[in-house]
């Protein structure tokens, strides 16, 4: 006789059993594997999406000084290189930088611009945070090695990341060249440098922008500077100093923009755990028997609930892996429209294509795990305390769900209380508003079956006695198995309707409001101050110019949050066109009188101001103070805002930039105007253009930002689409002796199957229904609660009934498709299965 | 003779709406290795009951189930899955087949969690049983009869000290049950396991070495089989 088994053994003995469950009911395996492994591609793909967008703001951070104090020129964009050598020669640490901007020519696969640096790295203090290691850093002789000597001496190096190469279309040692100017030196790879981003020596910057002798601003080595010359007592060249931006700004203004993503990521991975507490409730159901026979064989039930717990690591680690896979593959479908959101609304460069992080992986596969051991908890903390001997009734689930059922209108109330409580409870506003969000989506979730089950009962009770009343019974009986699967339905549908009447409304609002705002005809912005005068003097001759108007912006921070202050002169188009949305009486006046200042929306909320109210900011000289004379919309800002009087501008930023203008015209149009500007000043498309160009392009950006929020509502209806079908597959079976006394009373399978297909349809269109109130409480808390909260702007709701209906039918198409394999199942069944059910109920 | 199995002042009672229902109140017996007693009585006199707190699967209210000295009842959950795993095979009415193993894998089981696995044996098993041929196919391809000697055979492929049957020929038609009993006498026999059968036939009672018999949760009567 053999020794007896070990507890390895046995777990191994009693895994293998429990197993062996799966193999014999793959669909049930699908479900579950289906179920899991989308969840985790959803989240763990909106993780790789933001790791990726955060690594580029730390890069962005990191990059040429943007921690260092800096002078810049005074009423220019760039400046001779001479005061430089003067401040050098006074004993100033500073590091000259000339930045321009080139286009790649056409035989690149993405033309875009690239922002391109000019630095000297002998002077480039080591704080500067310099990200020029060679990628074999580790075998490069230090900084002093060839690479540097390279990079100096003709023909030098452009250090490009990869995703800057890929973007031009070439390898390392490649000679990229420009639509126009010379050639940039070869390409030598910096893998840490942000994407979009060239780095050149600042002689070749000079050479390749063609701007001999100029330089864009001087960076300050750490040290201090006290007791040197001022610089104006250095050189004749007017320069101020500035200090950074906080370095971590970006992260701040992007942190809604990445909630956001990351809320919809998580609501995607709890309508999939939906699907696998679903395979699992009804594979514990299924294997009752099986438990209690390993119980009576020699299984404990610690050992019993240890393999079940150890057979839901195996397969949620299989089911994660795949879902990484599949994360991957929609992180990477969504990233350039991420990059393009980030881009148009933040200005923050993150790469087009996606890094793979060890954390990320393992983090996905904890994700898995830990969902699979959320949907599988109460099967295995049943399977724990079911008493040896309980009578294994196939109707015990359904019965413990109708008991629940009657529990959980309840625990919605509950939920909802909790919800609307949070506010109180001392959580951050945003956090305050996603928590409600989601208490507001459990509660509906929890709710449905209840008012699914009270509206069945009352059709069941209106019904005529016989098979339609059996009808309405039948799918009241059928609602337990089915509930979870409506459920995620039901958040889906509502989160889409949600989303949709927010970004409709989004859309509206932000039309109309462009036509206002950009309500003067053209826009332009001179090379310098001088340019700036020749440009307006030339255009206030012209007839059909009504106006020149300047819209210079001075930059500042109040409480720790960068503020832009515009200054502009008073104009008919802006007392008639400009939209506000509060004021004072005679506003236009107050502030042609320098009295008054109109903030953002966006400023006002995180101050908390109110017209009348007022408001104060450092200035470059003295404290600008102002009554607040008016609030206006600026969506999609992440900065504060505040418009004043010019004259109020100048008398505390005197040094500010004079180059930004609008043009208002007698009703000529723009293009002809615009094409002798182009041809008298040589200007870019980046320096200027007619409102309708700057229109297309604002509403392409906000295109743009929604893609991902559209492709990520998409996907949820999609997972919800397959918890429905998994459920209804899984069901099919159970179905069976519902359905075979109904056959034997000389029913055809043809009517019980379009009875079935009937009763599924009528459940998706009542959960569609009860969607749409839902989905207006979603939109309402988007646009009045979580968007104020994470943007500071508030729009006014629109409704779509239209986009309703198509959700609506939507619902009912995939409830039929769902529906449609256990039909076609039942259609194709053997009499002799249906006959099986008597025989077994003996 | 020792004794495998040593039934001391066993008691057991049900809370129900009406109060606690007594099903058994000091039922004492004892069973040597080799033999076979049959546990008779009516509907609801306590058969069942008293087969569960034999095998572990139930506690007394009090009263000592010793086996092989061991006192089952004082044990732990773990340590009396661990005796029934090693020790007791049971065979129950409903044959509690898991139906996503193979009969092959079925009959196993048992041993394979106890670390007895022995093909050689269960395959003399699996053929006497008249299994032989089926032992790829899963349990709802078998008939009641093969079921019910599948459960049978599954029970004794660990070689138990003792062996536990409620009703197992409770199904099947009265000349497949007298076929599979015969079949279960002669194993028990050749294997030394002690068989305690719980059943409401009396002629099948007669086939076995004694008969208990239970009326109201108390010992009725024990007498040698005819």
């Amino acid at each position: 006789m053999s020794r007896p088994a070990s507890p390895a053994g046995v777990l191994r003995w009693t895994l293998a059993t429990l197993l062996s469950h799966w193999w014999r009911s793959p669909i049930q395996l699908a479900a579950l594997v289906v179920g899991l492994s989308v969840a985790t591609a959803l989240w763990s793909g909106v993780q790789a999406l933001n790791a990726e967008a955060r690594a580029s703001y730390d890069r962005a951070a990191e990059a040429f000084g943007s921690r260092l104090p800096r002078l810049e020129p005074v009423g220019a964009s760039r400046f001779d290189q001479s005061a430089y050598v003067a401040l050098r020669r006074a004993g100033w640490p500073v590091t000259p930088v000339l930045e321009g901007t080139v286009s790649p020519d056409h035989a690149a696969p993405d033309p875009a611009p690239l922002r391109l640096i000019g630095i000297d790295p002998l002077t480039m203090p080591a704080g500067a945070g310099l990200v020029l290691d060679a990628p074999d850093a580790a075998e490069d002789d230090g900084e002093n090695g060839d690479g540097f000597a390279e990079f100096i001496l003709p023909p030098h190096r452009t250090y490009a990341a990869a995703e800057t190469m890929r973007a031009l279309g070439l390898g390392e040692g490649a000679v990229p060249r420009l639509a126009d100017g010379p050639a940039l030196p070869p390409l030598s790879l910096r893998p840490r440098l942000s994407p979009g981003l060239l780095v050149v020596d600042v002689g070749a910057a000079q050479t390749v922008l063609q701007a001999p002798d100029a330089l864009s601003y001087l960076l300050i080595a750490p040290g201090g500077t006290a007791g040197l010359a001022a610089p104006k007592d250095v050189t004749d060249i007017p320069l101020r100093r500035s200090q950074p931006e906080g370095a971590g700004d970006l992260d701040r203004l992007t942190e809604s923009f990445h909630m956001n993503l990351t809320a919809f990521g998580l609501l995607a991975f709890l309508v999939g755990l939906f699907i696998v507490n679903a395979a699992i409730g009804l594979a514990f159901e299924q294997r009752r028997t099986m438990f209690r026979t390993l119980r009576a064989t020699g299984v404990s039930a610690g050992m019993l609930a240890g393999a079940l717990g150890l057979e839901m690591v195996v397969l949620a680690l299989g089911a994660g892996l795949l879902g990484l896979v599949g994360g991957y593959g929609v992180a990477a479908a969504l990233l350039p429209d991420v990059a393009a959101s980030l881009r148009g609304l933040y200005g923050a460069d993150v790469p087009g294509s996606l890094g793979l992080r060890p954390g990320w992986w393992a983090a996905g596969l904890a994700m898995s795990v830990a969902g699979a051991m959320l949907a599988a908890g109460q099967s295995l903390w049943r399977a724990y305390t079911m008493p040896l001997l309980a009578a294994a009734g196939p109707q015990a689930w359904a019965e413990a769900q109708r008991r629940w059922l009657r529990r959980q209108g309840l625990v919605a109330l509950g939920v909802a209380l909790v919800a609307l409580a949070l506010p109180l409870t001392g959580l951050s506003g945003l956090m305050a508003g996603f928590g409600q969000l989601a208490g507001l989506l459990l509660a509906a979730a929890l709710l449905l079956p209840v008012l699914l089950a009270g509206l069945l009962g009352a059709a069941e009770r209106l019904a005529a006695p016989g098979l339609g009343r059996w009808f309405w019974a039948d799918s009241r009986q059928q609602l337990p198995g089915l509930s979870l699967a409506l459920m995620a339905l039901l958040l889906a549908l509502g989160v889409n309707i949600g989303v949709g009447t927010m970004v409709g409304s989004f859309r509206a609002t932000f039309t109309h409001w462009l036509d206002d705002r950009l309500a003067a005809e053209v826009y332009f912005r001179a090379a310098d101050t001088a340019e700036a005068r020749r440009m307006t003097d030339w255009l206030e001759a012209r007839d059909e110019v009504a106006a020149v108007l300047p819209n210079w912006r001075a930059e500042a921070r109040l409480e720790g949050w960068p503020v832009d202050v515009y200054g502009f002169t008073d104009d008919p188009l802006y007392r008639t066109r400009w939209p506000l949305l509060a004021e004072l009486p005679q506003v236009w006046d107050r502030i042609a009188a320098g009295e008054a200042a109109l903030v953002s929306e966006q400023l006002a909320y995180r101050l908390d101001l109110a017209p009348g109210e007022r408001i104060a900011l450092p200035g470059a000289e003295g404290r600008l103070e102002a009554v607040v004379g008016g609030i206006y919309a600026d969506y999609g800002n992440p900065k504060g805002q505040m418009r004043v009087d010019l004259a109020l501008l100048l008398q505390h930023w005197p040094d500010v930039e004079q180059r930004a203008f609008g043009v208002r015209l007698d009703g000529a149009p723009a293009a002809p105007l615009v094409a002798d500007m182009r041809e008298t000043f040589g200007l870019g498309e980046d320096r200027l253009r007619d409102n309708e160009t700057l229109k297309a392009l604002s509403l392409r950006i906000f295109e743009r930002t929604f893609v991902v929020t559209g492709a990520l509502n998409t996907l949820t209806l999609g997972v919800a689409g397959i918890a429905l079908l998994t459920s209804l597959v899984t069901l099919s079976g159970l179905r069976l002796p519902s359905l075979a006394p109904v056959w034997a009373l000389g029913v055809t399978r043809r009517s019980l199957g379009l009875m079935e297909l009937g009763k599924m349809l009528a459940l998706a269109l009542f959960t569609g229904l009860i969607a749409i109130p839902l989905g207006l409480g979603i939109a309402w808390m988007l646009v009045a609660v979580i968007n104020v909260e994470a943007f500071g702007w508030r729009l006014p709701l629109t409704l779509f009934p239209l986009d309703w209906a198509r959700l609506l039918a939507l619902a009912v198409l995939t409830a039929g498709l769902a529906a449609a394999l256990p039909l076609w199942r039942l259609a194709r069944m053997a009499p002799a299965r249906l006959v099986a059910v008597f025989a077994s109920a003996r | 003779m020792s004794q495998l199995l040593s039934v001391e002042t066993l008691s057991k009672s049900y809370p129900t709406p009406g109060g606690r229902l007594h099903v058994l109140g000091g039922v004492s017996f004892s069973l040597a290795p080799g033999r076979m007693l049959a546990l008779t009585g009516e509907s609801g006199s306590g058969k069942s009951t008293l087969l569960h707190l034999v095998g572990g699967l139930d506690r007394p209210d009090s009263g000592s189930v010793r086996l092989a000295g061991t006192e089952i009842a004082a044990l732990p959950e773990r340590a009396r899955a661990r005796l029934r795993r090693e020790r007791i095979g049971i065979v129950f009415q409903q044959f509690n087949l898991v139906p996503s193993l193979s009969v092959a894998d079925n009959l196993s089981l048992q041993a394979r969690l106890a670390g007895r696995h022995d093909p050689a044996w269960e395959a003399e098993l699996a053929e006497r049983l008249g299994l032989g041929e089926t032992l790829a196919r899963y349990p709802e391809q078998l008939s009641g009869g093969q079921q019910q000697r599948l459960a049978i055979g599954r029970a004794l492929a660990a070689r138990p000290a003792l062996l536990l049957a409620d009703e197992p020929t409770g199904n099947l038609d009265e000349h497949t049950a007298g076929a599979v009993m015969a079949l279960t006498r002669a194993l028990v026999t050749e294997t030394g396991a002690a068989l305690l059968m719980v059943t409401h036939s009396m002629a099948l009672a007669a086939t076995l070495d004694e008969r208990l018999h239970l009326s109201g949760g108390q010992l009725s009567h024990r007498a040698a089989a005819a």
